[in-house]
């Protein structure tokens, strides 16, 4: 009999998402389509009622002909409730990682399976919660896509959804139909749309993207990186995960397009007012360092003005003097970033232009989706906090407030609850104008002398490891990464940091120390109680090595 | 009721005699209980059988018109002690509810149902909950079958043969005066297909008839010496007469008779998997024309034994396949045999996973085992899910890294009003410096064991979190211990069990009762406590004035729990009183998917229509955000998300408001209350704006742009033509 194997099966379809992703609409099109081409249809899921953004599986079978027509001992075909590892014809996975699962469970496999995925992410609460970078490789999601299926559709189908103000499913369905892998026409595939008669027309215009989309090919994963000892210019990267999508790829490519011009026509990525800063950048530093330093320099004259940028400069050139010839010039490079971001702390002057900023208004409203001309207010979520002020003002003064109980009071009443500033609105955009008016005070701050102390006692240690261990004084300067948040959080950033820089210099010497406090600093970066820190420290005391920190539990 | 119409599955409940209906399995259930002429129906929400309750609710014409009664049971108990109507009259009824959890709470009434037998067919239909998917402990509802002796219907997972089964679990109730559970598997609940419909039936007697024309017989009520009765009648009546009804009406069936000497025993839900499984092996195919004689048992109990003895007469081995555990069904079947004399090999729990959903890959292996040893050259195929792990033909040879698929548990909704209730309760700990034992219930609010609460320490079952926390409360204890409730919980029976158990023993407990408006988790049903009027029931009960009426006397409610600050004093207020007695706050805000299921289409018709409407979503500035994620971890929104940092300097990926974003305004909230970070910023987007709008706008525009030209030109000096 052998009707199985050669050939007498429903095509099985089974799609994993996330609930209140619209799978269950999805997952009725295709029986919908399957009905009207004569295919005995089912399909059955397991969605709890209301248990949002799980992940769940919509499974479908589709058995060509109808009824037995013989003497047989049913009368419909006995379709199965689960995707059968290995039997699967159609994966539709709603996102990156769904696909990746869809490849683990077996649905996916490379002797029979069409994937369709979505490139997009929709990131889990683990990779989230990071106070670093949590997220997976997305690469190896791509590669195992890839590698899982026998064709692999693949596009951010969200994004295209989201142009056509639609949902994903209605995108995924069209790159069903455009996939080929179900023996309907296309007319079919849009029949189903109409007849369930909701939002039709975005739908359709979803539809019809996706089936284009699936005429493309698939993202190819990017070759593994070379490795940082080869020479050659630094591999850009963002974040941890390589680029996967158009968008990031582009980054990439922009950045590449960058640095070769921070070495052909500097000045170009600068303003009228920082020419000679430009000039000095090409005069002093390796060139793979120049386009990082010409960031810096934008920032830290917008930040401050020139002179600031001046001493940028001038500290970061005190790596540049014991930079490695003719390598990538990471120490420069990874000063260059680090210290522009230092020296660019975020007070409330700072936050208050970030907020004014023209371009700024603009990207909100990009992202509010307004039309040109529609109206928008923005109203933005203060909360300052007394030591914050106190921070902002002139030395002696904010002594004064710091330590005045009459004005902690009078400004914790009014801040207590936080604040609702409308920048929209003549009044709010002037408060959060005339604080930003505030910047020349700044270098007389409180907090202003105690950063740059900071810096410099950072920026000493760094050099001193530099004399003896090039990689140690890297991560040193990399150290700044966990100076991040504000209040409390930036409260527990400075204490990480302190106990890295005094590992630091208790390591300096060891032949580990570089990869010893990379470590300590992935620890530090893990949680926001510190346990993870102390406990990779008690680690290190007690002599064991360091164990290399395990995906977040 | 769930703002949420069920009109069209309505429609279908009226298609007539001769016609095809399409849906799912559940709906065909309901129409099957109008066409086998039922009198009354009740029962109580929960997956997967939810969408029963919900149809039959939006049916109320319908049911008029039959003279069927309907109602929304308080609780299982409820729904099964409803049968009681048809103990002493010829009324068909049935009620339904989620099993394991509903048949534990229904038990008691079910025990006394069954002690005294029924006149009028009563159906009990179990929407059970096992496996994948599944929101409860792992239990059978064969338990409960057993111990109360109803008989239990297991019909394969089609949809035919689950509307036969409506009806034959009717005749079969009245055949042998037993209550029937029907099983419905959780898949086959959301199974898609189509049958062929019969009229509604009028019941011959309606419940009017019935109060109408009272009686009574003393026999029927459960107290000695009726119970004693009771009891032998059991064996002696009725388990004979179900016996000669499933014979002889063939509920069982047989398949393959004759073709081999090896024979494979299946409960009737589990027969789709088994047939996939032989298809896979090549011994049978997409019609079931099995080559192994095959017996479906779609009346898992009880089991016939002449017919289990007719059916391995003529075989060397039988394989059984029945899921989950303990195995009751093999244990049975060893007794017949033995008890027969009968020398057959019994596998079962020995080739198969002893508990856990039977998957087609399991069932698969196991039959490979099977006929491998009994009927070697039947075996055609061998499917790949066979191949060892190691093999790169295996569906299972590693082809992801297990560390890039991270798990992804269901979390609460965008917009949920109760993220704002654990972000406060997360940071009035924090304020007080001390954690606290939670003593967490069912519904939603569960969700706030995982990230980023965790919150709450043991579940006891749905209205129990009161309950849960009773022997954590300590006289001499530095804090108090917290439970947390719903308000469907709180009805269904936490008022009494949690609260009325807290007063009377005095606990110095803080019950927190999340109230959203509808038992939310089943899907939005209505209770006392919900807000919106109500045609068919009585709403508008606050919890408060019911735990002030059983002896509270520190209550507190809060009407926005989106004010995350306000709630956070209240929640270290309650914490820190020092008066005695249980403290119970009731945090209100209505479910936000039932929110947006009916604010949706309004905005956008109002929009439509040219009136002015503001469309509020929140954004993160990600030049201001520094990359902490702090705020996910005090919130956990699915909106809130993390994207590629724009910044070239920057590494760490900044935080980010997808467009899902409903503006529920939690993210703004919690910067504030927990002083987190100036980067949250809400847009105000409005349509149709009025002409007070636009001068504003006007006037506004100006002083912005007379302001910001100092500041773009003095950017513009440092700043790149084109800003990278």
């Amino acid at each position: 009999m052998s009707s199985w194997s050669s050939g007498r099966r429903p095509i099985t379809i089974a799609i994993l998402a996330m609930g209140g992703e619209g799978g269950g609409v999805l997952a009725d099109w295709i029986v919908a389509v399957g009905e009207n081409a004569g295919y005995h249809s089912q399909n059955t899921s397991v969605a709890g009622v209301a248990q949002r953004t799980g992940a769940t599986v919509y499974y479908v079978e589709l058995y060509p002909g109808g009824r037995s027509q013989g003497d047989d001992v049913r009368r419909e075909p006995v379709l199965s409730l689960f995707p059968t590892p290995g039997e699967v014809d159609i994966v539709i996975a709603s996102e990156l990682m769904e696909a990746g699962r869809a490849i683990q469970r077996g649905f996916s496999t490379p002797d029979r399976t069409t994937l369709i995925a979505s490139t997009n992410r929709v990131y889990s609460m683990d990779e989230k919660l990071a106070l670093g970078d949590g997220r997976v490789d997305s690469n190896t999601l791509l590669e195992a896509a890839h590698a899982g299926a026998k064709h692999f559709i693949g596009a951010d189908f969200m994004e295209l959804a989201l142009a056509a103000r639609s949902v994903i499913s209605a995108s995924l369905f069209g790159a069903l139909a455009g996939s080929g892998a179900l023996p309907f026409d296309r007319t079919g595939f849009e029949d189903a749309i109409r007849a369930s008669g909701k939002g039709v027309d975005a739908s359709l215009a979803a539809f019809a993207a996706g089936y284009d989309a699936a005429q493309r090919p698939a993202p190819l994963p990017l070759p593994a990186a070379p490795t940082p000892a080869s020479g050659g210019p630094v591999a850009v990267t963002i974040g941890l995960s390589r680029p996967v999508d158009p968008a990031e790829e582009a980054a990439t490519a922009a950045e590449k397009r960058r640095e070769e011009q921070a070495v052909r026509d500097p000045g170009a990525l600068v303003g009228a007012a920082l020419q000679h800063a430009a000039a000095r950048v090409t005069a002093d530093f390796p060139a793979p360092a120049r386009s990082m330093l010409l960031h810096g320099v934008v920032r830290t004259a917008v930040y401050q003005d020139t002179r600031y940028t001046d001493a940028y400069l001038d500290r970061v050139a005190r790596f540049a003097a014991v930079e490695r010839p003719d390598g990538p010039a990471r120490l420069t490079t990874e000063a260059a970033r680090h210290i522009a971001l230092w020296m660019c702390y975020q007070d409330t002057i700072q936050v208050a232009q970030q907020k004014i900023r023209r371009r700024r208004l603009d990207g909100v409203r990009t992202e509010a989706k307004a039309a040109p001309g529609q109206l928008l207010n923005v109203r933005e979520y203060l909360h300052p906090q007394v030591e914050e002020i106190a921070d902002t003002l002139p030395t002696a003064l904010g002594r004064w407030v710091a330590g005045s109980a009459w004005f902690g009071k009078a400004v914790g009443r009014l801040t207590r609850n936080g604040m609702i500033v409308n920048t929209t609105g003549i009044i709010g955009f002037t408060m959060l104008w005339a604080m930003a008016m505030f910047r020349p005070l700044r270098p007389r701050s409180l907090r202003f002398g105690r950063e740059q102390a900071a810096i410099d006692a950072w920026l000493d240690q760094a050099l001193a490891a530099a004399a003896i261990d090039y990689d140690l004084a890297c991560e040193i300067v990399e150290c700044q990464r966990v100076l991040k948040g504000y209040g409390a959080t930036h409260q527990h950033g400075t204490e990480s940091f302190a106990i890295l820089l005094a590992e630091a210099a208790a390591l300096a010497g060891r032949p580990d120390a570089a990869a010893t406090l990379v470590r300590l600093r992935d620890a530090a970066l893990a949680d926001e109680d510190g346990s993870a820190l102390q406990q990779a420290r008690a680690e290190l005391a007690s002599g064991a090595p360091v164990p290399e920190l395990s995906p977040v539990a | 009721m769930a703002e949420r119409s069920f009109a069209h599955e309505v429609r279908k409940l009226r298609t007539g005699a001769g016609d095809t209906l399409s849906g799912e399995g559940i709906l065909a259930v309901t129409k099957a209980l109008l066409q086998s002429g039922v009198a009354y129906v009740g029962g109580y929400q929960g997956a997967p059988i939810s969408h029963l309750m919900d149809v039959l609710g939006d049916a109320h014409e319908i049911l008029e018109e039959l003279g069927v009664y309907f109602e929304n049971s308080a609780s299982e108990a409820t729904a099964a002690a409803m049968l009681a109507a048809s103990v002493n009259y010829p009324l068909r009824g049935a009620v339904t509810f989620k099993s394991t959890v509903g048949t534990n709470v229904a038990s008691d009434a079910l025990a006394n149902l069954s002690s005294g037998g029924v006149r009028g067919g009563a159906l009990v239909i179990v929407g059970e909950d096992y496996g994948e998917g599944s929101s409860i402990m792992q239990e059978r509802s064969h338990a409960f079958a057993m111990k109360s002796q109803m008989w239990l219907l297991d019909p394969r997972p089609n949809i035919e043969a689950i509307v036969n089964a409506v009806e034959a679990g009717f005749e079969l109730s009245e055949a042998s005066s037993t209550p029937v559970m029907l099983q419905l598997r959780l898949r086959s609940c959301h199974l898609y297909g189509s049958f062929t419909a019969k009229d509604n039936v009028r019941p011959p007697m309606t419940v009017k008839d019935a109060v109408e024309n009272p009686s009574r017989q003393l026999d029927r009520i459960v107290l000695p010496p009726a119970s004693f009765l009771h009891e032998k009648e059991k064996i002696e009546d009725r388990w004979p007469a179900a016996v000669e009804y499933i014979t002889s009406h063939g509920l069982n069936e047989v398949l393959g008779a004759g073709t081999s000497d090896v024979g494979i025993i299946v409960q009737g839900g589990v027969y789709n998997t088994l047939n996939r499984a032989m298809e896979l092996l090549g011994v049978s195919d997409a019609y079931g024309n099995t080559q192994v004689p095959t017996y479906v048992m779609n009346v898992t109990y009880p089991v016939v034994d002449a017919e289990i003895l007719d059916f391995v007469a003529d075989k060397r081995a039988v394989l059984l396949l029945e899921e989950g555990q303990p195995d009751y069904i093999e244990q049975n079947l060893n007794a017949i045999l033995r008890r027969a004399g009968s020398d057959v090999a019994l596998h079962g729990k020995d080739l198969l996973p002893v508990a856990g959903e039977y998957t087609a890959t399991v069932v698969t292996q196991a039959l490979h085992a099977f006929l491998s040893k009994y009927l070697p050259g039947t075996v055609a195929e061998r499917p790949a899910l066979l191949l060892p792990h190691s093999d790169p033909g295996s569906p299972f040879a590693p082809r992801v890294e297990a560390s890039v698929v991270r798990t992804r548990p269901p979390g609460l909704c965008t917009g949920c009003p109760e993220r704002p209730i654990f972000s406060a309760l997360k940071l009035a700990e924090k304020e007080t410096g001390k954690k606290h034992h939670v003593s967490a219930d069912i519904g939603c609010h569960l969700f706030a064991i995982n990230e980023p609460f965790n919150l709450g320490a043991t579940t006891m079952g749905y209205g129990l979190g009161s309950a849960g926390a009773a022997a954590l409360n300590s006289k001499d204890a530095d804090r108090r211990t917290v439970a947390v409730m719903g308000d469907g919980g709180f009805w269904h029976n936490g008022l009494t069990s949690g609260v009325g158990n807290a007063v009377f023993n005095q606990s110095d407990q803080l019950l927190l009762v999340v109230d959203n408006a509808y038992s939310a988790a089943t899907g939005g049903q209505d209770v006392l406590s919900s807000r919106a009027d109500s045609a068919l029931r009585s709403t508008k009960h606050p919890i408060e004035k019911a735990v002030r009426g059983i002896g509270v006397t520190w209550a507190r409610t809060v009407t926005n729990t989106y004010k995350i600050g306000e709630l956070k004093d209240l929640f270290v207020k309650a914490l820190t009183t020092k008066e005695p007695g249980p403290k119970v706050i009731v945090a209100q805000s209505e479910c936000q998917l039932n929110k947006q299921r009916r604010e949706k289409p309004q905005r956008a018709k109002a929009i439509k229509e040219g009136k002015r409407v503001v469309k509020e979503r929140f954004g993160v500035d990600a030049d201001t955000c520094t990359g902490d994620h702090a705020c996910i971890r005090v919130s956990g929104c699915p909106s809130l998300s993390i994207k590629a940092n724009p910044d070239p300097m920057r590494t760490d990926p900044v935080a980010t408001v997808l467009d899902s974003c409903v503006g529920c305004g939690v993210c703004g909230a919690n910067a504030h209350a927990a002083s987190l970070c100036p980067s949250f910023y809400r847009s105000d987007l409005v349509f149709n704006p009025t002409w007070r709008d636009r001068t504003l706008a006007w006037l506004r525009a100006r002083w912005i742009g007379a302001l910001s030209l100092g500041v773009e030109r003095r950017a513009d000096r440092f700043e790149p033509a084109e800003v990278n």
